[in-house]
């Protein structure tokens, strides 16, 4: 009986997953909410010939994976798929996607059930805030990435790169790549920190660190300065930014008074790390692990039979682990086990890259008191614009220890994106860098997973069928 | 089972433990404080973490058939039009709003079918002292620009009003706190303390005991398991509820609006899906769009099924929300009960033991005239309604083990 | 006598006035190329919003398009013809303070 795969998420996880479960003879529907697979590793343009290769890693594997995809009369693909909800029959669980151009309205809406899910629904950009991180010009790491790769439009002509991560090299390097003047990348983490979460894992990721070699000698040669104990604490400027204030900070984040330094900058691009996207694989059931990852198991699966996680969902880990799991998910989603000698080489790769996810999580914590940067007017839910000092006000007013009363008196993670920017800041200032709250509620819970309009809301959904015909991918290249 | 306990002088002793910190518990703490009663308010999980973050704030009165209900309603509004200016004294400087707005409701009927049951439902209300204004056609629309054109009838109801219910939740213990109330959360009642006379002397929680001269349930859905942990019963049972919510939109929905299929929703006894549209705007500008009843127990799944019918419903009485972005659902477990009434009252068999609870969709709106009435019983002063058709004693007894 | 017109052009309105995009742009990509980082007012304190996550997870970059609210412009694809305008927010009326 051949198995059916469902598989969220188009980036490399996913399309690793894609690929094993297909060589497994599965079928596979693939749904990935952007215009293009990739994910965000590989974000290119919409005229994929006119991809500028030198912004790319591993484009071969890319390619190699999407032409055995699309090629492939098992596979269905449908891009602009966006999930917005997974809810439960008496078989399992059951995505619900709404097809059709970013947003709506007006898109088709399908109802899928198979025999496995794959959750590779990926992270984003975990950002800080500090003051003037409200302007227009402050973005993210992430969105610095998708205007390069995407669209080769730097956000910036001069910009300075934030935050902490070995992310923020790249960044720096395709910016300076699209013809932005790159003023520093300043690494909050001090050097003893980056010794304590790299030196140790340097035996095991030999194979990594040329690649990072690599930016860091691009940074040299353009002569971008790479600055570690620094931080951005300020974003100046109106109505959007012309400048930032770089202090250094000790090892727990704290500015040291008089270290400031003023950059002339009109744009900031900030990345302290990644949050994992959660709300698909909670919606299926799936348990979450007190550091607040999908729970699985060698194969990839999760708590949830027949459901199975891969990617930075289950750890942030880049992008050459999530090929490596996103293979491993497929091949037992399809039916295999994790045994199988097909897997062993990828189930190698999986135990000594997450040497790398160690790496990053130990050399790239956040300091515990990167708070004292924040002054009382520091918005902190830019959704609903709810200050620093408003929340702490209303938090001692109320004496509230539950996220969810947090939230609904102060407003914070009531706007559209429901929290995915400020919930984990917020979370931790309410309750504590362990980010468990007193209601048991977190802020990953989103039953609706994205926005959907409401006359889409309204319509029976499709059940689409699995076709058997050549090229069903619907992806545009234009 | 109940245990037999020595009264313990190591916790101290008040006069009254309120177990549960939704709005009516709160309310009644803020009460019962006022009445100068020493009050501890005993909650498992955090302030409002049940129903009354759920729905909408509703303070109706519109779809109330004359009795007891409706006059418990009718009372406890005239309380929340004082409350906000009342509550400021006890409240401290930051406190956000309640968000207390009389905007009125306005009930539609969109099919001619629909229309006569409409206006003799407010002909019955006007007598026991709802205004109810029949609108034609061409001022329900001018009271609401956006509604369908289609509309059959409409009755205009200036009394419904809204609040922030968590917000409110809040203000109330916050206040019962200044005048000396104790808010424990994340304590779990486990068992009675009885006396040797058989009357409840407080509660067994998990972290140890709490004395006091009286408790009272208030835990919603969930008062049937506390009634039976401290030596009762009461047939409260969850009515789920799922709400839509808009992002942020220019304000073009004036009133609370509902379609006339709302009030056969409230009154019926179907375990199976109900919906009926209820919508409205926000102080924050976005749009909630409600409602729905069913009987499934505790389950929290998402109910796409209701999400849908709500949908649609919505989408027949304000046709340019077709496009409005639902960006999140939210929803919880009304407390109903069989006759539709709250129990507010002593409990029948353990004396010491009282019941405010089993409000159904209504317990915003009577949060305070279920505080005061209780408190007026306790105290002995006159009950500002009359309380014989809420009291627990009319519930009967347990039909079989294991009921509800 | 006209050129011919140029295949990769998309020709959008954008708050009433013409704005030429690239083919396979997004609405973020058109207007971060035309100079613009500003695009959207918010609700209470009337501050400039643009671009942020670039990823479409943050919503501050909505704008309108062709009468439709809540359009993230860095997911959303330019296309001949569309209508932009500027997603303005306010706060109903009735609110006084916060």
């Amino acid at each position: 009986m051949t198995r059916t795969v469902i598989i969220i998420g188009g980036g490399p996880a996913g399309l690793a997953a894609a690929s094993a479960a297909l060589d497994r003879g599965a079928r596979v529907v693939m749904l990935e909410a952007a215009a293009r697979l990739g994910g965000q590793f590989w974000r290119h343009p919409a005229d994929r010939s006119a991809t500028d290769t030198g912004l790319q890693h591993g484009w071969r594997t890319f390619l190699e994976l999407t032409d055995r995809i699309s090629g492939d009369p098992s596979a269905r693909v449908i891009t602009n798929a966006q999930v917005w909800a997974i809810d439960h029959d008496l078989q399992g669980p059951r995505v619900q996607a709404a097809v059709g151009v970013a947003d709506g309205p007006g898109r088709e809406m399908i109802s899928i059930a198979g025999d496995s899910l794959i959750i590779a629904t990926g992270a984003h950009d975990r950002t800080l805030p500090f003051p003037g991180w409200d302007l227009p010009g402050v973005v993210t790491g992430g969105a610095a990435q998708a205007m390069a790769k995407a669209e080769a439009v730097a956000v910036g002509a001069r910009v300075a790169v934030s935050g902490s991560g070995p992310f923020l090299l790249p960044v720096a390097a395709s910016l300076a790549a699209v013809g932005a003047q790159v003023v520093g990348v300043f690494e909050a983490s001090t050097p003893g920190a980056l010794a304590a979460g790299w030196l140790p894992r340097a035996p095991w990721l030999a194979g990594r660190v040329p690649e990072l070699a690599g930016y860091l000698a691009e940074l040299a040669a353009r002569r971008i300065p790479y600055r570690t104990g620094r931080a951005v604490i300020r974003a100046h400027g109106d109505p959007s930014v012309s400048g930032v204030t770089v202090s250094r900070v000790d090892g727990d984040w704290r500015p040291f008074p008089g270290t400031a330094e003023y950059f002339d900058a009109d744009a900031v691009c900030v990345s302290h790390g990644f949050t994992p996207r959660l709300e698909l694989a909670i919606a299926a059931g799936c348990a979450i692990s007190a550091d607040r990852f999908v729970t699985v198991d060698d194969a990839q699966s999760t708590s949830v039979a027949g459901v199975y996680a891969a990617g930075e969902t289950t750890g942030i880990g880049g992008s050459d682990v999530a090929l490596a799991e996103g293979r491993i998910a497929g091949h037992v989603a399809a039916g295999g086990a994790p045994t199988d000698p097909e897997l062993r080489r990828p189930v190698r790769r999986r135990a000594t890259l997450r040497r790398l996810a160690a790496a990053i999580r130990d050399g790239h914590r956040i300091g515990r008191n990167w708070t004292s940067w924040l002054t009382d007017d520091t918005v902190i839910c830019r959704c609903e614009e709810v200050s620093y000092g408003r929340l702490r006000t209303v938090l001692a007013a109320t004496g509230t220890t539950g996220l969810r009363p947090a939230k609904l008196t102060t407003r914070v993670g009531l706007g559209p994106c429901q929290g995915r920017i400020c919930g984990p800041t917020v979370e931790e200032l309410l309750i504590g860098a362990d980010r468990r709250s007193g209601d048991g509620v977190i802020i990953d819970r989103r039953p609706i997973a994205a926005p959907i309009r409401l006359g889409e809301l309204a319509r029976e959904p499709d059940s689409p069928k699995m076709t058997q015909e050549q090229g069903t991918t619907q992806e545009e290249d234009r | 089972m109940c245990d037999m306990v020595q009264l313990r002088m190591f916790t101290p002793s008040s006069d009254a433990i309120v177990v549960g910190a939704g709005i009516v518990g709160a309310a009644c703490a803020y009460a019962l404080s006022r009445a100068g009663l020493s009050v501890t308010v005993i909650e498992a999980r955090a302030a409002a973490s049940g129903t009354s973050s759920q729905g909408e704030g509703n303070i109706l009165v519109s779809d109330k058939e004359p009795g007891p209900e409706l006059t418990l309603g009718l009372y406890s509004l005239s309380r929340w039009e004082q409350i906000t200016g009342e509550l400021q004294e006890f409240l401290p400087t930051g406190f956000p709003s309640i968000e207390y707005d009389r905007k009125g409701g306005l009930v539609v009927a969109t099919t001619e079918a629909g229309a006569p049951p409409l206006l003799d439902f407010a002909r019955t209300q006007r007598p026991a002292g709802v205004t109810a204004v029949e609108v034609d056609h061409d001022e329900a629309l001018r009271l609401e620009p956006q509604l369908n054109p289609a509309v059959t009838a409409a009755v205009r109801y200036p009394q419904d009003a809204q609040v922030q219910p968590v917000i409110a939740t809040e203000a109330f213990l916050a206040a019962a706190r200044r005048l000396g109330a104790r808010t424990l959360f994340g304590e779990e009642v486990v068992g009675p303390i009885i006396a040797d006379d058989g009357r409840i002397a407080g509660v067994r929680t998990h972290r140890g005991s709490r004395p006091a001269g009286l408790v009272i349930i208030a835990c919603g859905p969930w008062s049937a398991r506390v009634a039976d942990q401290l030596g009762s019963w009461l047939p409260v049972r969850p009515r789920r509820g799922v709400l839509l919510v808009t992002t942020r939109m220019p304000h073009l929905i004036i009133h609370k609006v509902y379609d006339a299929d709302y009030v056969g929703a409230v009154g019926s006894d179907d375990q199976g899906l109900q919906t009926s549209s209820v919508i409205e705007s926000t102080a924050a500008g976005t749009v909630l769009i409600g409602s729905s009843r069913r009987q499934s127990g505790f389950d929290q799944a998402l109910d796409l099924a209701a999400a849908r019918e709500i949908a649609r419903k919505a989408i027949t009485i304000f046709p340019f929300l077709a496009t409005a972005s639902v960006m999140r659902t939210y929803g919880g477990f009304r407390p109903f009960m069989p006759d539709h009434l709250p129990a507010i009252g002593p409990d029948p068999r353990v004396p010491g033991l009282w019941h405010a609870t089993g409000h159904e969709g209504a317990g915003i709106g009577l949060s305070i005239g279920t505080a005061d009435l209780i408190t007026s019983l306790i105290a002995g002063t006159p009950p500002p309604v009359d309380p014989a058709p809420f009291a627990p004693s009319r519930l009967g007894e347990p039909a079989s083990v294991g009921d509800p | 006598m006209t050129a011919a017109p140029d295949p990769t052009e998309v020709r959008l309105t954008l708050a009433g006035t013409p704005l030429v995009a690239r083919r396979g742009q997004t609405i973020a990509g058109a207007l971060l190329t035309s100079g613009l980082l500003c695009w959207r007012t918010t609700a209470r304190d009337r501050r400039p919003r643009g671009l942020f996550c670039g990823i479409g997870v943050c919503f501050d970059c909505l704008v309108i398009v062709n009468g439709v609210r809540d359009i993230r412009a860095c997911q959303r694809p330019v296309v001949e013809g569309d209508v932009i305008e500027f997603q303005d927010e306010t706060l109903p009326r009735s609110v006084t303070e916060q």
